[in-house]
């Protein structure tokens, strides 16, 4: 029995999906390289086609072919040595489109082995985010806002290439440096993209984290049930109607909330999050009216507050409102739950203002995807900074 | 086309006697059973109950929704979602107007939706011939479907009533299809007792489809698409309730016999002078006619022959099949089908009779016989023909697993 190795990379939806292909086959080409089987597959079972949701590649390589061939027994792998985010805003946990519950990001990591995420907050940020784990692991960031390259014209930013060379520093029993190198060359002109896989194998570094460290939540899950528990008929309950709000302050009643389902949340979908002034808002109810998720919910007082159980992160609300500033989108690293802004409102109105002016003061124009033309030039710049830093 | 009925005993006896065809009876029980929405969509040999539902409808002794779809795979959806608001729904095709609402009739078991469907069972194209061939129903034998032959007017109307009392039995809820061989049972008239309706009444009660039920009193949503980790169950509960099929069968024919009178016996295979036969043939639909009368002739000649005729194909009933086909020497299987490539390259029935028998002690030889297909006429001498193989077989010669019988050669 020999080595097997395991990579997933975790990626959202349609923008990456191509990222994610061209990262999880040059693992197994550059294995190939130094004589090693390999296989690279998508999940099935997600459906990357849409915007934002996560979903998931994987690369199976072994010394031999015997034992790639138990690892391609087990159709996903059921833990890896290198799992890749390739937006941050995954560390918060996973969501497929399939009913599994909520996924920490690290939930598949060995011991000791490596969660790499590009971005370009700090790692006590990032760790904050993941969930706890019961065993140490490691977490290696490499510094990028998440890559947009495009589904059906592939825009290189060499975010794959980075990641490799990042791979070949922190696994080298998987391949080396030289071995992905030579894997990347055969693709391109020019040796440019085969520097930034040796710069980021020089530049990457590793910080381990304790299990006593990251979100102490439990992520929500559910039992499947039995097929003699399941309705017959492939018929489902509806949702149940909604019901009132309940103000925190004076215990007033009215609104309304609708009930969401509790099993399939969505809002890991979510890259970013609308930030709401309260102060500022007309009730003109364009928001609630034109959000695809319903995820507002009404106040006692008439206004609306984005359930963040509920909300995907689409910002349509921030582009219907009429008022400036009352809904701003907001990167979801910001963030540490899924608290009502409207309750904490209620609670204390000069803090919750403090609050809302130190997110909104110097937010990224950006959220998954494009929102206007020419908004990837723009980004495709802002993603060689770093690398031009790494060259000099 | 359908000539009218015939009204021979109409008051005098306690049942009126009619003289109709298969598809016409099946019409009566159409309105007997009080038939909410029924869909049709012209295709011969099943247009005939199209047609006789339609004058009932217009003599006004009948109340439904009648519509006629623009394609058999529109014809299937529509009584399907009628079914799912509480209906009770009728539909049927023939051939390959069954074959284009194929999508339709893979979905209506795991929606656990009892439609009664006639098949007017004919060769499917090409050649585009109108006679009867058992694939077009045959086709559908794996999804979930009960499938019943039947091989007399009498026969068809009492088993569609039967038909939906087992689909619409909250224990079973799958489709059911008759099948009527074309032009044998589908155009030729016989007479037919016409139960009163305070009998069909008492034995058919009203279709509740409970928490299934499709209804602004009842929020739920039906069909939503799920993956890998729901399909199994949903497949298990579908193959449950099939499993359950077969004690509901029983029930309806014993209460069928309580409240009719009429008593088909053992509901899933009837034998016919087997008691004391040393060897059967076995087949479905209306070739027992033939069958029947070539045995009385062979009897005569000292020959013991007997026939058993499949009524229920699903449920197959296996294991009383093997404990009855055990008592003979021999077997001799006439398909009216044809299933190319399969083991021995046998017919349909011949291989699942096999199948049946294949963990059973007493097992006779199985002679295969493909018969009568796209309609030709399955004759006297082909069933002496027959019935000399079998009694080869069951002396102890080697024969062919599968010989054509009637083909010009």
């Amino acid at each position: 029995m020999g080595r097997l190795f395991a990579v997933e990379i975790v990626y959202r939806g349609i923008f990456q999906k191509t990222l994610a292909k061209n990262i999880s086959r040059a693992i197994v080409l550059a294995a190939h390289e130094e004589g090693k089987p390999g296989i690279s597959f998508g999940r099935y079972g997600d459906s990357p086609e849409r915007n934002g949701i996560p979903a998931k590649s994987f690369a199976i390589v072994a010394t031999d072919s015997l034992t790639l061939e138990e690892g391609m027994a087990k159709y996903e792998p059921k833990e890896v040595d290198i799992t890749i985010a390739v937006d941050d805003t995954l560390c918060k946990g996973v969501e497929s489109w399939a009913w599994y519950g909520l996924q920490p990001i690290n939930r598949l990591l060995k011991p000791n082995s490596t969660l790499i995420v590009t971005s370009r907050q700090e790692p006590e940020t990032l760790i904050e985010m993941c969930h706890r784990k019961e065993y140490p692991y490691k977490l290696a960031i490499v510094k990028g806002i998440p890559s947009f390259s495009g589904l059906w014209v592939y825009k290189d930013d060499h975010t794959d290439a980075r990641i490799l060379g990042a791979i070949s520093n922190i696994l080298p029993e998987l391949f080396s440096l030289e071995s992905v190198q030579r894997v990347i060359k055969r693709d391109t002109n020019g040796d440019l993209k085969a520097i930034s896989a040796a710069r980021s194998y020089e530049r990457i570094s590793t910080v381990t984290v304790r299990p006593d460290q990251g979100n102490p939540e439990k992520p929500y899950h559910f039992e499947m049930p039995k097929w003699h528990e399941m309705r017959d008929g492939i018929t489902i309950p509806s949702i149940a109607p909604g019901h009132a709000m309940k103000d925190p302050q004076n215990q007033t009643v009215g609104g309304f909330q609708p009930a969401r389902n509790p099993t399939f949340k969505k809002f890991s979908t979510r890259t970013m999050r609308p930030i709401l002034n309260f102060d500022t808002c007309i009730k003109c109810t364009l928001c609630w009216l034109q959000c695809p998720d319903s995820c507002f919910d009404v106040t006692p007082e008439g206004l609306y507050d984005a359930n963040m159980e509920a909300c995907c992160g689409c910002g349509v609300c921030e582009a219907v409102c009429p008022v400036k500033d009352c809904v701003t989108m907001v990167n979801e690293v910001e963030f540490h739950d899924n608290a009502s802004q409207w309750e904490m409102w209620r609670k204390d109105k000069e803090g919750y203002l403090a609050f809302l002016n130190s997110k909104i003061e110097e937010r990224p124009e950006r959220s998954h995807g494009f929102r206007y033309r020419g908004q990837y030039q723009e980004q495709i710049a802002e993603m060689a900074k770093p690398s031009e830093a790494n060259a000099d | 086309m359908a000539a009218p009925s015939v009204i021979v005993d109409k008051g005098k006896g306690p049942e009126e006697i009619a003289l109709i065809t298969g598809s016409e009876a099946i019409a009566v029980a159409c309105k007997l059973a009080d038939v909410d929405v029924i869909t049709g969509y012209p295709i011969r040999p099943y247009d005939t109950v199209m047609q006789y539902i339609a004058k009932l409808i217009a003599d006004g002794e009948f109340d439904c929704e009648y519509i006629v779809a623009e394609s058999e795979h529109s014809q299937f959806e529509i009584v399907k979602h009628a079914s799912v608001v509480g209906a009770r729904v009728f539909c049927g095709s023939s051939g390959v107007g069954w074959m284009y609402a194929f999508e339709a009739l893979t979905v209506t078991p795991a929606l656990r939706v009892p439609m009664v469907a006639m098949v007017g069972n004919r060769a499917l194209d090409d050649p585009g011939a109108f006679g009867v061939e058992h694939n077009d129903a045959l086709a559908v034998r794996d999804l979930g479907w009960q499938l019943v032959w039947v091989d007399n007017a009498q026969e068809a109307l009492d088993t569609a009533l039967i038909a939906y009392r087992v689909a619409e039995d909250r224990r079973v809820f799958l489709p059911c299809a008759i099948s009527c061989d074309g032009a044998f049972l589908t155009h030729s008239q016989g007479l037919v007792k016409i139960p009163s309706q305070e009998k069909v009444n008492s034995f058919l009660p009203r279709y509740d489809r409970g928490d299934l039920l499709l209804h602004p009193d009842n929020p739920i949503t039906v069909a939503p698409q799920a993956n890998e980790d729901w399909l199994m169950e949903i497949r298990r509960q579908t193959a449950a309730a099939m499993e359950r099929s077969a004690g509901v069968i029983r029930e309806a024919y014993r209460d069928f016999e309580r409240i009719f009178g009429r008593s088909y016996g053992n509901p899933f295979f009837e034998e016919y002078e087997t008691e004391d036969a040393d060897v059967v043939l076995l087949g479905m639909g209306t070739l027992s006619t033939p069958v029947k009368v070539a045995i009385r002739k062979m009897r005569q000649e000292g020959k013991k022959v007997g026939f058993v005729r499949m009524r229920w194909f699903r449920p197959f009933a296996a294991e009383e099949l093997a404990q009855c086909l055990g008592r003979f020497s021999a077997v001799g299987v006439i398909d009216r089908d044809f299933s190319l490539g399969a083991p021995f390259h046998s017919g349909v029935l011949a291989t699942e009779v096999r199948a049946a028998l294949c963990s059973s002690t007493k097992r006779p030889p199985i002679l295969g016989f493909i018969c009568g297909l796209g309609g030709r006429e399955v004759t006297l001498p082909d069933v002496e023909k027959m019935t000399g193989i079998v009694y080869e077989a069951a002396a102890g010669k080697t024969q062919p697993p599968t010989q054509w019988i009637g083909v010009r050669e």
